[in-house]
């Protein structure tokens, strides 16, 4: 007998006898109020993870992208980003190239207001995942329209069959003494524009 | 390479021994201390805390009692993304699949993402024996595979060493496997993982192949999920050109909706966060981005054995998030070691013997007993797996496994007890005996009641490790008699 068949007899042996009905779920939790004020909350708790947040107006989005890149010279963007900026627009670098950037401007799918969350699913204008990965400064603009008020509202929003990667702050470890320190492999210094 | 739980004492001797250690305890307690903190802060902040742990443990009960199914649906979706899904019965069938994939495509390193399934499955050290270099990449990981040591906890495996420890470890070690430690490093944390980082960034970006685990499987979707802090997870998820994904059979959960559950109910119960700085979810192989080849092993390894037990079950549901750890008075002053497993604390105590079925090794029988059934870990469970209620069962199978032989200590006091209580004139005269012992009480416990500090051989079983309260100078057969 395979493996496979042996474990799926097993599984079958093992509930021989158990009750199979589904258990209600109780999901009330989705219909929990949401906070008063969406945005601001979203930008408290980004910063609370030591995010540098900034909102600004659709119009002055260069002038604060120039302000929050400070001195940095090697930039990307994504394909398809929707700023026009006097940035240069990823190719396709290699895996080497992209460590010698030093930052990657981009958007986000949605943002989670109650975990000061981001959530990249990698289509147009978010770049493919190494791109956000590698540079060590991270600026992702996020349209205020695009925040939800919490986890269920983003889950139900997004689309598993495309790679999602969920932020909330800088890369941070608390594997010494449990102290949380941030930076270790992903950008350590991470930015949102939260724009409108 | 790291070192190996075989041949782990039973827990009291190992207890006895990292008792001893006063470095370890204090690095213990200052540690859960500050994590039981963060953690009540955040879970206060949910208002329906409650209702978000029953509806998770419902949602793992319910994937777990058609697992048949669920993991046909999983292994269905997996295949439409593009993946290829193996089966692993036990340990040797996993570690043999993986070690076939990566000599397939030539290399001799692999990179990992921290993962319990491949811990468990001794997954570094069957690499090894196929000349192939594991590195591991979480930073605690790390901390553990360069010291030749044992992980010590489920989140932290390297909660029992401090800073100046990692320093030492970080200046003897990194040089001899890649990039070493810079001149003059201190033991500021935040230099420690600079060191770090810089070590494994060439690892990250010349690795062909890819180990990770999975938090989460969607059975619907074909997606897998890894909830991390660092960043190394995704770049062990993107970098290489193949991933290998091993999963544990109960990591399934029914939907993608499902999900709104666990990303509340894991970060806050783990690292005592709203959210953890990173988590990845992919479903399969996307053109042009991360990698091109992936492989999931759905992993066994005794879990259908724990499926059995209809009280065990429910250890199934458990999501690795170690808050029973950071809880228990037990595992706060023994450590993670004590309990020789990757799997340590209240969770370790139930899911060891009903993995490998208790009467066959001393250790694994004495792990039921590792526990005051204070109850502290069945309430901050974010899936509510009643953790004492398990114990008693598995104590009461752990007796039963050894009812046949020559009768324990234990069990020949428990004998003397019954002859001594079942009759009138043998009682008093043990009454007799309990009143001389209370003369002897010179200890005073917090309360004021006097203690039998020691007992000789075979009482001192007791006493070596307990206070004996002395027995009241009269009895209550006794003081009763005098009222009438």
């Amino acid at each position: 007998m395979s493996a496979r068949e042996e474990i799926l007899a097993a599984v079958r042996g093992a509930l021989a006898g158990a009750d199979r009905a589904d258990t209600p779920v109780p999901r009330a939790y989705r219909d929990a109020p949401p906070p008063a004020d969406v945005v601001g909350l979203f930008v408290e708790r980004a910063a609370d993870y030591r995010a540098h947040v900034v909102r600004c107006a659709e119009a002055d989005v260069p002038a604060a992208v120039a302000s929050a890149l400070g001195g940095l010279t090697r930039v990307l963007v994504p394909p398809g980003f929707p700023y026009p900026l006097p940035i240069p627009v990823d190719a396709g670098e290699s895996t080497a190239e992209l460590d010698r950037v030093d930052a990657v401007v981009t958007t986000a799918a949605l943002a989670i207001a109650t975990t000061g969350t981001l959530v990249l699913d990698h289509t147009d204008g978010q770049g493919r995942r190494a791109l956000t990965l590698l540079p060590d400064t991270h600026l992702c603009l996020v349209r205020t329209d695009r925040v939800v008020p919490d986890v269920p509202a983003a889950i139900a929003a997004l689309d598993p069959r495309r790679p999602q990667t969920w932020i909330s702050g800088p890369s941070a470890t608390s594997d010494i003494e449990l102290n949380r320190v941030e930076g270790v492999h992903g950008p350590r210094n991470l930015h949102i524009l939260v724009v409108g | 390479m790291s070192g190996t739980f075989l041949g782990m004492p039973p827990f009291p001797t190992a207890a006895r021994a990292a008792l001893a250690d006063s470095q370890l305890r204090h690095n213990l307690a200052h540690a859960t201390g500050t994590i039981r903190g963060k953690r009540a802060g955040v879970v206060a902040e949910v208002d329906d805390w409650e209702q978000l742990r029953l509806a998770g443990a419902a949602i793992k009960d319910n994937a777990l009692r058609s697992l048949d199914e669920t993991l046909l649906r999983l292994e269905e979706s997996l295949q439409d993304n593009g993946v290829t899904v193996h089966w692993a019965r036990d340990a040797a069938e996993a570690c043999s699949i993986v070690a076939s994939i990566a000599r397939g495509h030539g290399v001799d390193e692999v990179v990992k993402v921290k993962s319990m399934a491949t811990q468990e499955i001794g997954l570094n050290e069957a690499l090894a024996e196929h000349g192939i270099a594991a590195w591991e990449t979480d930073l605690a990981e790390l901390i553990v595979q360069l010291g030749d040591d044992l992980p010590s906890h489920i989140l932290v495996p390297a909660i029992h060493r401090n800073r100046a420890e990692i320093r030492e470890l970080f200046r003897d070690k990194m040089g001899s496997v890649g990039m070493p430690a810079p001149e003059g490093l201190s033991d500021e944390p935040a230099e420690l993982a600079a060191a770090a980082r810089r070590h494994l960034r060439e690892k990250f970006l010349r690795a062909k192949v890819a180990v990770s685990g999975a938090n989460f499987a969607v059975a619907d979707s074909g997606t897998l999920v890894v909830v991390e802090s660092e960043g190394n997870g995704r770049m062990c998820l993107t970098l290489p050109e193949v991933l290998i994904s091993v999963v544990g059979i109960e990591k399934v959960v029914p939907t993608w909706s499902d999900l709104d559950v666990f990303f509340q109910l894991l970060p806050r119960s783990s690292t005592g966060e709203r959210m953890n700085p990173y988590t990845s979810t992919w479903s399969g192989v996307t053109p042009g981005d991360g990698p091109q080849e992936m492989h999931v092993v759905l992993l066994d390894n005794g879990r259908t054995r724990v499926l059995a037990d209809e009280v065990g079950r429910q250890a199934l549901r458990c999501i690795r998030c170690s808050a029973c750890l950071n809880v228990c008075p037990v595992y706060e002053r023994t450590g993670g070691h004590a309990y020789g497993s990757v799997y340590p604390g209240p969770i370790g105590a139930i899911l060891n013997p009903l993995m490998k079925g208790v009467g066959e090794d001393a250790q694994t029988d004495s792990l039921p007993y590792a526990s005051t059934l204070c109850g502290a870990c069945f309430e901050v469970c974010p899936v509510r797996i009643d953790i004492p209620e398990v114990l008693v069962h598995l104590r009461s199978r752990v007796v039963d496994a050894h009812r046949s032989g020559p009768p324990s200590a234990e069990a020949l006091a428990m004998r003397t007890a019954g002859w001594l209580f079942g009759d009138a004139r043998r009682l008093a005269a043990a009454e007799g005996a309990s009143r001389l012992a209370s003369r002897l009480g010179r200890r005073v416990l917090p309360g004021g009641r006097r203690a039998l500090g020691w007992l000789p051989w075979p009482g001192s079983l007791w006493t070596g490790a307990r206070d004996l309260p002395a027995p009241p100078r009269r009895s209550f057969r006794n003081w009763w008699k005098d009222r009438r």
